[in-house]
């Protein structure tokens, strides 16, 4: 019987965040350009598989994602058994940050969705000089509470069964069933109030409406690639993000919902494509010209 | 169209399977008409229409008659397609226990589903 390896390699690395020892898991795949990967809230890197399986996007990309701390292989901090989980804008940005100069990954592109686009955001406006483009797929400005979030971590409602419920429905209607439920089990899988607890980011401390339209797109090109069916981040909030921003790109993702690389691989991919291909030749022409 | 509920979901074995620790009664309103769909072990073994002069439920879901409506299309447009969705653009009310409601959110998700065009048992 014949065995088929993906051409993933998983490690875990050790580095000190917010003056505590921490164990990322990292994954990646392929060679050239990085693209340093951002998952959603709640769920881990997994989210990004297909991408790294997909020949043509790591014959020139280095594809590359960790599990936030708390998430997926990643360990919570020693102590994190008496701690509230709370992940806020600082810690996140710190946290790419770090890791980005921990794996030497030269002005990456950055791709990060949900909670990860409304980061890349946070990103664009505060460090456009570390990244060749960023990429934020399902990334507002904000979002407001639309239930009570205290249900995500309560111990009369199972953390894992309700987290992927609610995130149910944001699961476009076009998604393949192996592809869909693989995306729900990632939040089945969640630890106690880590869903909730990245919440706090999203709903409450990351909110960027009052100085989205700083970015300034002429020193770090910016992408929104957004699915129709996505009630989280509405695709008229990312197109409103992107009024405001010039020299921003966004699209509507037909069908798509609000985990475009992991519940429907196939279809993101006639999105990311193009926009990798125009990263690459704008990368291009800017070094020709800065040789010229 | 509610009336057929019961036979849809008592139809549907993994449904009633997951629902096996959920014994209630829930006030489901679309427009000016209600019912109580009252939920033992996963089954349901009634879905009484009102109108009621004392109706009591766990807790109630109440939708405008135009929401419930998309929301039962074969393929719902955007906004309309889960139950979270009617939520967040406040054109479904879920009120009173919703300690029931969240921990088998799945369940109430897939078996009001069952009401959609052409979803069947």
């Amino acid at each position: 019987m014949s065995v088929r390896f993906e051409p993933i390699t998983g490690r875990y690395m050790h580095l000190e965040l917010f003056g505590k020892e921490h164990r990322i898991y990292v994954e990646e795949a392929g060679q050239g350009t990085p693209l340093f990967c951002l998952h959603t809230a709640g769920a881990d890197g997994r989210q990004y598989r297909a991408l790294m399986n997909d020949a043509r996007v790591t014959a020139n990309h280095r594809v590359i994602a960790f599990d936030m701390p708390w998430h997926g292989k990643s360990s919570p901090p020693s102590g994190w058994h008496n701690e509230e989980y709370q992940l806020t804008s600082a810690h996140y940005t710190s946290m790419i940050l770090e890791i980005m100069s921990a794996l030497e990954l030269d002005r990456p592109i950055v791709m990060g969705c949900s909670i990860g686009g409304r980061i890349a955001l946070h990103l664009a406006l505060d460090h456009p000089e570390r990244f060749r483009a960023i990429i934020g797929l399902q990334a507002g400005a904000h979002v407001d509470p639309y239930y009570d979030l205290n249900f995500l971590h309560r111990p009369d409602v199972h953390g894992g069964e309700v987290a992927a419920a609610i995130v149910s429905g944001l699961v476009g209607p076009d998604a393949p069933d192996g592809e869909r439920w693989e995306t729900l089990w990632h939040y089945m899988q969640g630890g106690p109030g880590v869903f909730k607890g990245d919440l706090y980011f999203y709903k409450i401390d990351g909110d960027i409406r009052d100085r989205v339209a700083e970015i300034d797109t002429r020193r770090c090109p910016l992408f929104l690639l957004s699915g129709e069916y996505d009630y989280s981040c509405l695709p008229e909030e990312s197109l409103a993000v992107a009024g405001s921003i010039k020299g921003s790109e966004v699209t509507i993702m037909k069908g798509l919902g609000h985990f475009p690389m992991s519940e429907n691989p196939q279809e993101f991919s006639k999105y990311l494509l193009p926009v990798l291909e125009k990263i690459g030749r704008r990368s291009l022409n800017a070094k020709l010209s800065h040789r010229d | 169209m509610v009336e057929t509920l019961q036979q849809l979901v008592n139809a549907d074995t993994a449904l009633v399977r997951r629902g096996r620790y959920l014994t209630t009664t829930f006030l489901l309103q679309i427009g000016a008409a209600a019912w109580l769909i009252a939920i033992f072990e996963g089954r349901i073994v009634s879905v009484t229409p009102g109108p009621f002069v004392m109706p009591s439920s766990s807790f109630a879901l109440r939708a405008e008659a135009e929401a419930w409506e998309k929301f039962c299309q074969h393929r719902p447009p955007p906004g309309s397609n889960d139950l979270m969705a009617l939520i967040k653009r406040r054109a479904l009310k879920a009120e009173g226990d919703l300690q029931v409601f969240m921990a088998n959110l799945r369940y109430f998700k897939e078996a009001l589903g069952k009401l959609r065009q052409g979803a069947g048992a």
